[in-house]
């Protein structure tokens, strides 16, 4: 990367040195450098000592915290290192006092004044960065004070109105300002000479602002970090606040400090969860522009080691380490950022982007139906170029997209999952007709495979010698003959349809009828929430009443199944082409045709693996929909968090294909807990009166309040309990079918209003 | 004063035999009015309700007034805060479906047999209509609820025993395993069903007559309750009417409050000093133990099945001569600053609902402290609070422990012990034997502030273990 050399050659680093670390005692709460940078103090609940930073290494010069029990004076939250005076150092401790220190005491104790005017833990002090003698400490009680180190109590107390006073930071430019951030989310500026009054207050975030720091050049910029995981930058020179960046982190922001000598670069690091600091650029707000990963545990205090270097960063951790990174060490996350893009279109398509060079490179890879929009294409609405900045030290990177359409009737193609999806049967239907209607419509969809295994499974479950669509004997026949058309694979389904054509010509037709009926139910519901349609439940009762009867009826029937065993066994080896667990199950099959008593649980393992071979190759919708469709049959073999899981997955495809009311049908047919409380979830409606706007408190359609009867049917003038629609104009309106009749009628409002409602 | 109450514990424990010994069969009793401490024309009508807190109460509660709410309607501002955060745990998007949650409930609020959230949420349970024989007991539900009974019972009584090795034995990969956003989301409702069983012992919430006559499940879980045979309640209304000597007792407690104002100024006590005032008020806590409850056995309750390892209670933090777990630094470790971004990382919004219910107890006060206004109750709010994070272990810096004992008479220790450690052991007369003079509201209150100490300290606990296991 250019910008590197770029750095080197535009300035000569005053110190030297490389990544280093060395060891504390004790977690770190706050760390702070001297003015000359050679030395830097650290401080936590149980350290408190000073090091001197050396080519080597660091080397612990002093530890302050003497005494046998030290007292929780020394348990500091924060602490700062005046930058005027090198002997000088300021601590605010978790009990509420501040405390100054002078190295130049003779003697070990150092401490120097001791405030205890504050009842809460202090967050933080600030040194003023010119004035000598001036201190100002935030703390949890709400109070900012400003101390004067020649007095022995403060000079000033100013009141945040009881927030949780987070971060006081005096401006670098300005002498009389500073600014303190609050629990509360708000930054209010305060002029040191007036405590009555803040001059300026504003909301930065929601939840606490951690931190704020000032621009060290540019005068009235305030970059601010909260607990949203936000970074932001607010323009102050202005009459109104302007925030004129925002960086979005993946954690709340515990410090923020801007680099020096790097006009719109600042370093943060984060209070929980993420222990790295990052390095931003606050105009490429999306990828940190530097990146140092060695700390172990939440990172607690970050300070640029000199003041007119950008190139080294003191840190201090929990994790009870000192680092001082290099910024030549750190890691760039643009560099292993990956240019190249990759997207699947929900219907096949595919969107593909990557670096124009490589895509100049390789022109030969000639495809079909490739369409490419190049980086200087504009016509596309989504490109836009960014200008060059100069000083901007990010790499340019420029893409070329292309995109593949996706002719139709390739295997991309997800035409056939939604067909399925909405043709399928799952239930309401005697078992045997289900599996054969689902057959049908695989085979009509040209999935072969899918279209034998609804027959198999038709043929494994059905009572045997009760395999029929209906009573009607006819039929039954048929349904017999197709069992053993079955094993010839490429006729039996032709053969099969030419058969039951004529016979079952009404009974699809009912079918079809049949179908819409429930799609109709699913509107109706959706939409009500108050009916009670249990379509669903009501006909599975019907099946099993069904097969409950007929069982009697079964009996004789399989003997004459017999005689046709040996043709089975002989177009065994038309079937070998199919995939092994095919062939495995016709095995079976001929099995069940030797000794007719075979219980359908017989065949449960079976149908179990292939159930999970469906699943395994993508096509939940089979392995789910068999799953209903057998419902109790295989219900108990198959793995409760499988089933949860299959169902989950296919609930999600179908809604992404917005198939609400298929997912809706599988939602309410599962036997999962699982996934029928999905339907539970956030189901209610809040409803507000029509006359007098307030909220319906009780179950009724009379309002409580205004005693009248809440949205009435302009035609019929009863309570409209479901869709209600009405006029946008003169908001007029009712039952929909009343409202439809009567706009066929007439042009008026029915209310009488006089307004021409139109219904389109 | 209301004719009938709750019954100690000690009567119970003699009817219980009584009732074994002979097969008595005793009518259920439930006392008149939402609460058997406080009197129904007290609750009734003082309530002000926003329209959206009407609006949670017509989805939670089947637009019907729960006894539990009642109580908790005496400050409304709170209830909107309470409802909103109960709604959301229980009903809305979470990692974890409907039912777990109803379950773990049941299983939270078992753990201080209180009957009535526990029937409450066994309804609620079959409401959802699967997986109905869970409700048979543990044994019979997925072995990974079962994993949860550790920590439930742990953060249920010893909250400080919890380490990252209980969070890594749920989170490991197996088949049973827990997500983190599913472990939170349960030790959220965990800690919820735990604090807000100690309201409902602590203000004597009577149990819902609806919620009792559903079916057979529900019905065998109400312990039986007898009417006027508790002889403590007879001999304890009597001297909580009668009692003149205790008028003066509102008015030193206000004389107090006002000197620790002034001596505040020029307090300088030494760290060790501090320290020593936590240390004895962490001692001192274990002195205060309602008499008589030493070697309780726990009762054959039929909420037991949903208990595990029942022995397992309370124990005190610090204990003497016994290794006792490190003192947890509440600035090490805070709810602000920690506490919010991991559960609000991991369960999304639950965060900003736990935050603002706690801010709303603890910042809610009506400045009136008996019949004097124009009080600022702040300092006795702080020290209810920290008293109860101190018994639990978790210290404040800047806080003097010394004012825990200046504010907080005996007897009202008694009461605050019982109902944060072991809430099935709150009697009437502990309620009534503290601040005589004090309207119900303002002992609601108290109770209000009890349970969201309670929830934060648990919740601290097992918030941290989680972050630990995390990095």
């Amino acid at each position: 990367m250019q910008p590197e050399v770029m750095e080197k050659m535009t300035r000569v680093s005053a110190v030297s040195g490389r990544t280093m670390f060395c060891l504390l005692d004790a977690p770190a709460n706050a760390i702070s450098v001297c003015r000359d940078a050679t030395q830097v103090v650290v401080a936590g609940r149980n350290i408190f000592k000073i090091f001197g930073l050396e080519d080597e290494g660091f080397v612990e010069r002093l530890n302050l915290r003497v005494g046998r029990k030290p007292s929780l004076n020394f348990s500091c939250a924060d602490v700062m290192w005046h930058q005027m005076e090198e002997n000088l150092l300021a601590t605010a401790a978790t009990n509420g006092a501040v405390v100054t220190w002078n190295l130049a005491r003779p003697c070990r104790n150092k401490q120097e004044q001791l405030f205890t005017e504050h009842k809460r833990t202090v967050n933080k002090v600030c040194f003023h960065p010119t004035e000598v003698n001036m201190l100002l400490s935030g703390s949890q009680d709400g109070f900012m004070k400003c101390f004067d180190l020649r007095k022995k109590e403060s000079v000033s107390t100013f009141s945040g109105q009881s927030e949780s006073v987070r971060d006081v930071q005096f401006s670098m430019k300005d002498y009389f300002t500073f600014a303190a951030s609050f629990e509360n989310g708000n930054v209010q500026l305060w002029d040191i000479r007036r405590p009555d009054r803040y001059e300026r207050m504003f909301t930065a975030h929601t939840g606490p602002v951690f931190c704020c720091d000032w621009h060290p050049e540019d005068r009235g910029w305030l970059a601010t970090g909260g607990r949203d995981k936000m970074v932001k930058v607010w323009d102050m020179s202005t009459t109104r606040v302007k925030e004129i960046y925002c960086v979005q982190t993946i954690a709340s922001v515990a410090r923020v400090k801007w680099r020096p000598e790097r006009r719109h670069h600042l370093a943060t690091c984060s209070m929980m969860v993420d222990h790295n600091i990052y390095v931003w650029d606050v105009r490429r707000p999306f990828i940190p522009f530097a990146t140092f990963e060695e700390h172990k545990d939440v990172t607690t205090g970050i300070v640029w080691r000199n003041q007119h270097d950008p190139y080294f960063l003191l840190s201090g951790s929990k994790d009870s380490t000192l680092y001082q990174h290099m910024f030549k060490d750190a890691s760039r996350p643009l560099e292993r950022a990956n240019p190249e893009g990759l997207s699947f279109g929900l219907f096949g398509d595919l969107a593909f982007a990557a670096k124009e060079s490589l895509m100049n490179a390789s022109p030969s890879v000639g495809e079909v139906g490739r369409k490419t929009y190049p980086g200087g294409d504009r016509r596309h609405p989504i490109f836009f170029f960014k200008k060059q900045d100069v000083t901007e030290q990010f790499a340019q990177v420029s893409s070329a997209l292309s995109v593949f359409e996706s002719d139709a009737g390739t295997d991309v193609n997800m035409d056939w999952f939604i067909k399925t999806a909405q043709s399928y049967l799952l239930s309401g239907k005697p078992f045997a007709e289900l599996c054969e209607h689902n057959a049908q419509v695989a085979k009509r969809l040209n999935r072969p495979q899918e279209s034998t295994t609804w027959t198999m499974l038709r043929i494994m479950f059905s009572e045997p010698g009760n395999p029929s669509l209906s009573t009607n004997h006819n039929l039954n026949k048929s349904g017999n003959l197709s069992l053993v058309n079955s094993f010839s694979m490429k006729e039996m389904s032709a053969a099969l349809n030419e058969r039951n054509k004529e016979n079952r010509q009404d009974n699809l037709h009912s079918l079809e009828t049949n179908l819409n009926n429930n799609d109709e139910n699913e509107e109706t519901e959706g939409s009500e929430g108050q009916a009670e349609y249990l379509f669903g439940d009501a006909e599975l009762d019907d099946d099993e009443m069904y097969s409950m009867e007929h069982d009697n009826q079964a009996a004789p029937e399989p003997l004459q199944e017999k005689p046709d065993s040996p043709h089975v066994s002989g177009s065994e080896a038309e079937s070998l082409c199919l995939t092994p667990m095919e062939s495995f199950s016709l095995i079976s099959v001929s099995q069940l045709l030797f000794s007719p008593h075979l219980p359908p649980s017989f065949f449960c393992p079976i149908v179990k693996e292939m159930l999970c071979h469906y699943a395994e190759q993508g096509d939940v919708q089979m392995a789910v929909s068999v799953l209903i469709v057998l419902g109790d049959r295989i219900r108990k073999e198959i793995d409760e968090l499988m089933q949860e899981h299959w169902y989950m997955s296919y609930i999600d495809l179908l809604q992404r294909f917005q198939l609400w009311n298929v997912s809706n049908e599988v939602i309410k047919l599962s036997t999962c807990g699982a996934i029928i409380c999905l339907n539970q979830a956030s189901t209610s409606l809040h409803i507000n009166c029509s006359n007098c706007k307030r909220p319906m408190s009780n179950k009724g359609w009379i309002c409580d309040r205004c005693h009248q009867c809440a949205s009435v049917c302009a035609v019929c003038h009863h309570v409209v309990k479901g869709l209600f629609v009405w006029c946008q104009g003169c908001s007029h309106g009712g039952h929909l079918e009343h409202m439809m009749e009567w706009l066929k009628q007439s042009k008026h409002c029915p209310a009488g209003c006089g307004h021409l409602c139109e219904y389109t | 004063m209301n004719g009938t109450a709750n019954i100690c514990n000690h009567c119970r424990n003699l009817i219980r035999e009584k009732i074994t010994e002979k097969g008595i069969k005793m009518s259920r009793h439930i006392s008149t009015g939402p609460s058997s401490f406080i009197p129904e024309n007290e609750i009734l009508g003082t309530m002000p309700l926003s329209d959206s807190t009407v609006m949670f109460l017509d989805e939670d509660f089947s637009s019907r007034m729960d006894n539990l709410t009642q109580v908790m309607g005496l400050h409304p501002h709170y209830l909107q805060a309470f409802l909103r955060c109960h709604y959301y745990l229980l009903r809305m998007d979470g990692p974890l479906p409907l039912h777990y949650r109803h379950y773990i409930a049941i299983m939270a609020a078992a753990r201080h047999q209180c009957s009535m959230l526990v029937s409450h949420h066994v309804q609620e349970f079959e409401q959802i209509g699967v997986c109905s024989e869970w409700l048979r007991g543990l044994e019979f539900c997925p072995q990974r609820l079962r994993k949860l009974n550790e920590i439930n019972k742990i953060l249920a009584h010893r909250p400080w025993l919890i380490t990252k090795q209980h969070i890594k034995a749920l989170v490991k990969t197996g088949e049973h395993s827990w997500s983190l956003a599913e472990l939170v989301h349960a030790v959220v409702l965990l800690t919820h069903f735990h604090a807000l069983a100690s309201f409902v012992f602590g203000s004597g919430v009577n149990p819902d007559p609806e919620s009792t006559e559903v079916n057979g499940v529900t019905a065998d879980l109400c312990p039986p309750a007898i009417p006027g045979l508790c002889t403590c309640h007879l001999t304890n209304s009597n001297q909580a009417n009668g009692n003149s000597n205790t008028g003066s007792e509102l008015e030193a407690l206000m004389e107090r409050m006002q000197r620790l104002l002034v001596e505040r100024e020029d307090d300088d006590a030494s760290e060790e000093e501090m320290f020593t005032r936590f240390e004895k008020e962490k001692k001192e806590s274990l002195l205060v133990v309602s008499a008589g409850f030493a070697e309780e056995v726990v009762p054959p309750s039929p909420m037991i099945r949903f208990v595990d390892d029942p022995s397992f209670g309370y124990q005190d933090f610090a204990r003497h001569g016994e290794d006792n777990p490190p003192t947890f630094k509440a600035q090490d470790y805070s709810w602000e600053d920690h506490g919010f971004s991991l559960v609000n990382r991991l369960y999304s919004d639950i965060g900003h609902l736990l935050d603002d219910k706690f801010r709303t107890a603890c910042d809610l006060t009506y400045y009136n402290m008996a019949s004097h206004e124009g009080v600022d109750t702040s300092m006795l709010r702080r020290a209810l609070f920290n008293y109860v994070h101190c018994m639990y272990g978790i210290r404040y810096d800047d806080y003097d422990y010394g004012e825990v004992n200046q504010l907080l008479e005996r007897s009202l220790k008694v009461y605050i012990k019982t109902v944060t450690c072991y809430p099935e052991r709150t009697t009437r007369r502990m309620y009534e034997s503290y601040w005589h003079q004090f309207r119900h509201s303002e002992k609601v209150h108290v109770n209000l502030l009890l349970m969201e100490a309670r929830m934060q300290a648990e919740l601290l606990y097992a918030l941290r273990a989680i972050t630990h296991y995390m990095t």
